[in-house]
């Protein structure tokens, strides 16, 4: 069985990180787009931790013995890896969409130099 | 009750790539009234979509990349703002939403009842049958419906249409506050908090007239939890000061 204290530790600490994300979304510090994983990951930690018997049956089949709560952290740790690939995909989206927007504005630049130096008669 | 005609008046068409229905769609907001302006946002389209609204006469305002149809409509509803319109009608490029029905929707906005007014596909007309649509979109839209009701406390019977009329409170606050990817049901609720008016008319809407519907099964679910998400959170939100009134 899942410690008792690691049970109400887990619990709290998913709380806490729901809490948090829903207050950066309120306060338009996160876009929901970017917070779904994060609220996912706080909705399952809780309910792994919460569900003690659970998380032993979880653990069994992975044959995990002797410490339960290591299916806790694993399953963090894998949450945490989803999002860290989430984002490169989202920095990767925003690097292309400044190269464009660079390209765009030299141009718009390059088109506003030249038609101030030859005045439309 | 305000003449059309009196008003700086603007008709704002989202477009992704719509070069298919795009010449039709303007061609038929001119027939309805030649004194709008024309505004097509191509929202990155890959097709002659942004060519062909020119060559009619279009105004267009290409964005650099896909924005979603939030940031495209939100860019109208800036160039509406910055240019000093006083009415404003959203149409969508892809031909779904048919220009005949203006009258109706801009006629409660004119009589000066409503800010914003919608073009819903579930208010029904005496003897007219409901939209027809997939048995799953119209759930979804008849859960969101129910959510967004509850919220602000009267009926609503399409909130993700984006069929609209909007006069220069509207304009105002969209210009400055427009929620992202599909912003209608969003918006909805943000009309309410903002105390801007918002009323429902019935109007037939087409089949699209080309291009391909931006919204799969699986976008379709993660559009749902997205919205709810949004406008639960949206309720405990601080309102935007909006800008100055031009």
């Amino acid at each position: 069985m899942t410690p008792l204290k690691i049970s109400i530790a887990g619990a709290c600490a998913s709380v806490l990180l729901i809490i948090v994300v829903l207050e950066l979304i309120r306060s338009r510090r996160l876009r929901e787009r970017y917070a779904l994983l994060w609220l996912a990951t706080g909705v399952v930690l809780l309910a792994l931790s919460l569900w003690r018997s659970g998380l032993n049956t979880i653990a069994d089949w992975f044959g995990v013995r002797g410490y339960p709560p290591a299916v806790l952290f694993a399953v963090g740790v894998l949450f945490i890896l989803l999002v860290l690939l989430h984002y490169s995909t989202v920095i990767s989206k925003l690097a292309d969409q400044n190269v464009i927007l660079a390209q765009r504005l030299a141009l718009l630049e390059e088109r506003l130099s030249e038609s101030s130096r030859a005045p439309a008669s | 009750m305000i003449e059309a005609a009196e008003l700086k008046r603007i008709a704002i068409v989202p477009a992704l790539n719509e070069e298919r229905s795009i010449a039709g769609v303007i061609a038929e907001i001119r027939a309805f009234d030649p004194g709008f302006e024309i505004v097509v946002i191509a929202d990155g389209s890959v097709d002659r979509t942004p060519e062909v609204a020119a060559a009619h006469g279009a105004k267009v305002v290409r964005l650099p990349f896909n924005l979603g149809i939030g940031g495209a409509v939100q860019t109208g509803f800036r160039y509406a703002h910055e240019h000093g319109f006083e009415l404003a009608v959203r149409v969508d490029g892809d031909g779904q939403h048919d220009p005949q029905e203006l009258p109706e929707i801009l006629a409660p906005v004119l009589a000066g009842e409503a800010d914003i007014c919608v073009g819903s596909r579930f208010a029904l007309r005496a003897g007219e049958g409901s939209f027809r649509s997939t048995r799953t979109r119209r759930l979804g839209i008849r859960i969101l419906a129910g959510v967004v009701s509850m919220l602000v406390r009267r009926r609503v019977t399409d909130p993700t249409s984006g069929f609209q009329a909007l006069n220069r409170h509207a304009i105002r606050l969209f210009a400055a506050d427009y929620p992202h990817d599909y912003p209608e049901v969003e918006a909805t609720v943000m009309c309410f908090r903002h105390r801007l008016r918002l009323v429902e008319v019935p109007v037939r809407m087409r089949e699209r007239a080309g291009g391909s519907s931006s919204i799969t099964a699986v976008r379709a679910i993660y559009y749902m939890v997205k919205v709810l998400l949004a406008i639960f959170v949206g309720v405990f939100r601080r309102n935007v000061v909006l800008m100055e009134e031009k």
